[in-house]
């Protein structure tokens, strides 16, 4: 999941760095990552893992790091599961 | 009133990066991100219309920064950038982002957005709702 997330990263948070060089917890938004930019991450994510995001979870810390989307996305899942 | 009673948000979108995500998500990142209103008052040429869309944009961040959500921030489409026939823009809050601002005593809210050379920016103030009536103003012709 975490290479299927990065992926989306690589592609859509128009990072200043590459995301390969990034940690799991480093914070996306302090790596560049605009507001705007983490819009289209969600997007991207909900066509990679056929989710949708609710309200609930548009906070900022949803998509802060690689491990924060990974938590998100697992509970989204099990929800719909 | 005094400057304590004010908050101020200010957000800078650049364009190109609004044109590019009409053109690779289309209908579904307008619908999740703005009203009809707002897509209807966005037609035109796409790099005109992304101008506008990207103004709009700026405008719900830096209404977002006054809001000062704790945690789940509102959806986008809860804030609203209505064109008025006189061709001023205002702000309407629905939802979550009305509720937020009623718990926060803000309002009414004043609103600037313009853009130019790739970039659209968006000035929100807010006063205290006590102190105004609690009812939205606003400003500024659409850019």
């Amino acid at each position: 999941m975490r290479e299927q997330i990065r992926r989306v990263l690589s592609e859509h948070a128009r990072l200043p760095v590459d995301v390969a060089t990034l940690g799991d917890d480093d914070d996306l938004f302090r790596a560049g990552m605009t507001s705007h930019a983490s819009v289209n991450v969600m997007l991207a994510l909900e066509d990679t893992f056929d989710i949708e995001f609710p309200e609930a979870k548009l906070r900022k810390a949803t998509f802060e790091s690689v491990s924060a989307i990974e938590a998100a996305l697992i509970e989204l899942r099990s929800v719909s599961a | 009133m005094t400057s304590q009673d004010l908050s101020v948000g200010v957000d800078l979108v650049d364009i190109a990066e609004v044109a590019r995500s009409v053109k690779h998500f289309g209908d579904r990142y307008l619908r999740r991100i703005f009203t009809e209103h707002e897509i209807s008052c966005c037609q035109g040429p796409p790099d005109v219309a992304a101008g506008s869309l990207a103004a709009r944009f700026a405008a719900k961040e830096a209404t977002l920064k006054v809001l000062r959500p704790d945690g789940a921030r509102p959806d986008w489409r809860t804030i609203e950038v209505v064109r008025l026939p006189s061709g001023a823009c205002k702000l309407r809050l629905r939802g979550s982002a009305a509720r937020l601002a009623v718990e926060r005593g803000l309002g009414p809210f004043a609103l600037s957005m313009t853009h130019e050379a790739g970039l659209a920016a968006a000035v929100v103030v807010s006063g205290s709702a006590s102190g105004y009536g609690g009812q939205p103003t606003m400003e500024r012709r659409e850019p």
